[in-house]
């Protein structure tokens, strides 16, 4: 019972929070109910038993990608309400696409409850090990079975950081940096000069 | 009991509302990136509930090269978001056909 109530909760809470992301003024209201989002979707990941994903969503998720969000949302001063012209204009168009799509959905899950799709059975080489939590499983088969996709997934992330800082970075000539080199190469000989003055002359520096 | 249907139902929602998204916010890239975070989650609430229903762990290891793909389409959107702001000083997406070169 309480596993059919937390389903609803989970469930209901993340459409709605869904449809507040896209339907927000203002983006940063926008980021805050996606993150409302992905929490609800671990939630619905934790009752399937996945602990593992739902723990790598909120990590990843809320951790990262959404505070990178508000970070760029919050850096560029953009008007928004501008951007907004032609929300009325767009809607019903996209309303009628997305009541086809859900339609072309729903239509495929009532086929698959009517009995007439066969998902097929698992050949069991990927089934969770009796005995063994979530995560020891999904480690287990991740460092054995499809070791190479984990690394893939690797150079997948670090072609996107280089992408991303290779793309951001510039040469600030408004700004004066420090010179590691110039300062390294700097020796006494060069800085300092040593001078007898006259009493009472003072010195030129 | 909540069975593997409920849970595609609620997936194809997310989905489908992630679509919508990219239709009525379309000058506007940040809400159209969330937009499709938000239909990444619901590929990703499909698989896992699938994998559970299934006793199949392919779906949940698939749903991690999901995630990371998310995130770095993430990262490398925000930053040429970023790249664009700085050339124009705004992010409306409409006259990105005016660019050269």
């Amino acid at each position: 019972m309480i596993h059919v109530i937390a389903f609803y909760l989970f469930a209901v809470l993340t459409i709605a929070s869904g449809a507040v992301t896209i339907l927000a003024r203002n983006p940063v209201h926008s980021v805050l109910w996606l993150i409302l989002a992905f929490f609800n979707a671990a939630g619905l990941m934790v009752l399937t038993g996945a602990e593992f994903i739902a723990m790598l969503l909120v990590i990843v998720y809320v951790g990262a990608v959404a505070v990178l969000f508000l970070f760029v949302v919050m850096m560029l001063d953009i008007d928004f309400a501008s951007l907004r012209a032609g929300f009325v204009r767009y809607f019903p168009f996209g309303a009628l696409v997305a009541i086809v799509l859900l339609a072309e959905i729903v239509l495929g899950i009532g086929a698959y409850r009517a009995g007439a799709l066969e998902l097929g059975s698992p050949d069991g080489t990927a089934a969770t090990p009796a005995g063994a939590s979530n995560i020891e499983a999904v480690g287990g088969l991740l460092y054995s079975r499809y070791l190479f996709l984990f690394e893939a997934a690797g150079i997948v992330l670090l072609v996107a950081m280089i992408g991303a800082i290779v793309l951001t970075h510039r040469q600030r000539t408004d700004t004066r940096g420090q010179n590691i080199r110039k300062q390294n190469m700097r020796r006494p000989g060069d800085a300092t000069v040593n001078v007898k003055p006259e009493v009472g002359k003072g010195v030129q520096l | 009991m909540i069975g593997v249907e409920h849970y595609v139902v609620v997936s194809s929602i997310l989905f489908v509302l992630g679509v919508l998204g990219i239709f009525i916010n379309r000058k506007n890239v940040i809400v159209i990136l969330m937009s499709i975070e938000l239909i990444l989650l619901a590929v990703n609430i499909n698989l896992v509930a699938f994998s559970a229903f299934l006793h199949d762990l392919t779906g949940q290891i698939f749903a991690m090269f999901v995630l990371t793909v998310a995130a770095g389409e993430a990262a490398v959107g925000l930053a040429i978001l970023v790249i664009y702001y700085r050339g124009r000083g705004t992010i409306a997406v409409d006259d990105v056909n005016q660019m050269k070169g």
